[in-house]
């Protein structure tokens, strides 16, 4: 499962982020390297949603640095930060398919807004490309209402995917989800990290998706990273804070 | 004393609100003129307003221009000036009646509606999705929407005093035994450019204020589920009051131009 990886495809320095009197994250770090699945696991309310939409530029941090590298996030234009989310999958929490649109306009949605990257005539072949890489091409036509939620899950993992990203960024992707169909995303998550070689940040509280997936995995606590390591070293920790993780 | 605390808290919120709607209509503006332009989805959303509305807007017209004739019949009966139901009746629909009763309930069916499908949007981070993809949601869901009603209440506000007008010759032909024909001539030798220019202008105003509070209330809803209901009410409530303001100023301004 570990690759020898250097390059750092994304960076984390002293990001802090609060609002008002609460305050989230306090100087939180991370690298993301090339290829790796890095998992951050902390509780309900650590801040881990909050980090990862200041990583695509949803959320501004109030200060700190996140850098793609030789480039600044904060400092980039809409146009610059939109070439750059096209090299970036997001797997929202619920999902958050476009519920007035069909599954096949979901999958094109991106496609359209990134005419640059490719060419509108194989739009059909790309969605049908991603629905196979789910399993669900059958879905091309349905409305999300009439999904499941482990499909609505694989649908948005479809869509993620459609841009072929070179990152992947997961928010909960197994929240909500019953075990076997949280086994089944997970899987599905793995089959995409090797066929596309992409790097991939998994926010999860789920310690089975965590062990399944993970390369290395960063503990985030009252907003730092409290510990740092592969999913053996921190599930064998004896620090009762690390230890209440793995319960 | 809690009271006047209270008071003042609640005005200052709804200054704090109208200052923050300011903005977001000159944000609208600024993304208006700015590339790419989102034409399908405008003339999508144009669209589901203007054909889902045919119905609730033909059926009130209809009714409007029934009862509002049949009221006044007995009134105008005393006097001996039934011969002016026409022109009472065209002129009192498309300077004043129709416009905003149509607005009115237009804002109840639209602006609700875009209140709750962008605030549920927003709540299921749908907004954020569309970010994420490279589209800019102000102009995919924004710009196009106030458009969209900007430019289709006009046109259910004209259809609607027609069909209103139509609802009152039915009225008229069945009571007083006046044909059609007649009674449109009548409305037609009645009805001048000073009734009707005034009155569709105001309804591009109506137009572009339901689907902006539509908007903004729906765009900047909070607090989960329960934010996208008060979203929607809101929405209704803010417009429905927006749209009397409209009215006075557009009233007041068309008595300065044709006293």
């Amino acid at each position: 499962m570990k690759e020898e990886t250097t390059n750092t495809v994304i960076s984390i320095q002293d990001l802090y982020k609060g609002f008002g009197e609460t305050k989230v994250l306090n100087g939180f770090n991370l690298e993301l390297l090339e290829g790796e699945n890095l998992v951050i696991m902390g509780k309900s309310g650590s801040g881990k949603s909050v980090m990862i939409k200041c990583l695509v530029g949803l959320m501004e941090p109030d200060s700190g640095k996140v850098e793609v590298p030789g480039r600044e996030i904060s400092t980039m234009k809409r146009q610059e930060l939109d070439e750059l989310r096209a090299d970036i999958g997001f797997l929202f929490q619920g999902s958050a398919l476009y519920d007035s649109m069909t599954v096949r306009e979901n999958l094109e949605f991106p496609l359209r807004r990134h005419t640059h990257k490719f060419d509108l005539k194989n739009t059909d072949e790309l969605v049908l490309e991603a629905l196979n890489n789910v399993g669900l091409p059958h879905t091309i036509d349905m409305m999300p209402a009439e999904l499941s939620g482990g499909m609505q899950r694989r649908i948005a993992l479809a869509r993620a995917l459609i841009l072929k990203p070179k990152i992947i960024f997961y928010d909960e992707p197994t929240t909500g989800l019953d075990p076997i169909t949280a086994k089944e995303i997970i899987l599905l998550m793995l089959d995409i990290q090797k066929k596309y070689k992409t790097s991939s940040l998994i926010i999860t509280h789920d310690v089975d998706c965590a062990r399944v997936i993970s390369n290395r995995m960063i503990l985030l606590l009252d907003g730092i990273n409290y510990a740092e390591g592969s999913f053996e070293e921190l599930s064998d920790s004896k620090d009762p804070k690390i230890m209440a993780f793995f319960k | 004393m809690d009271g006047n605390y209270s008071f003042r808290k609640n005005l200052s919120a709804f200054f704090i609100e109208i200052g923050e709607l300011t903005g977001f209509a000159g944000r609208f503006f600024q993304e208006l003129f700015s590339r790419p332009f989102e034409f399908r989805e405008f003339l999508r959303q144009s669209y589901n307003m203007g054909n889902k509305s045919l119905l609730l807007v033909g059926v009130t017209g209809f009714i409007l221009g029934l009862v509002f004739t049949l009221q006044s019949r007995p009134t105008l009966m005393e006097f001996g000036a039934v011969s002016w139901m026409p022109s009472m009746i065209s002129i009192s629909i498309v300077r004043e009646i129709g416009p905003v009763m149509i607005a009115l309930i237009l804002a109840g069916r639209i602006g609700s509606g875009i209140g709750a499908e962008l605030g549920s949007m927003k709540v299921t981070e749908q907004i954020d999705a569309m970010e994420v993809s490279g589209t800019n949601p102000f102009k995919f869901l924004v710009v196009t929407r106030i458009l969209a009603t900007t430019l289709m209440i006009p046109i259910l506000v004209i259809l609607g005093d027609f069909i209103a007008l139509l609802g009152s010759a039915l009225v008229e032909n069945l009571k007083g035994n006046v044909s059609f024909t007649l009674y449109f001539n009548q409305v037609f030798n009645t009805l001048e450019f000073s009734d009707l220019f005034p009155a569709t202008v105001k309804t591009f105003f109506f137009g572009f204020a339901i689907g902006l509070v539509g908007c903004f209330k729906g765009y900047n809803s909070k607090k989960g589920t329960a934010g996208v209901g008060k979203a929607s009410n809101s929405a209704v409530v803010f417009t429905s009051m927006l749209l009397f303001i409209i009215d006075f100023i557009a009233v007041f301004i068309t008595d300065i131009f044709y006293p």
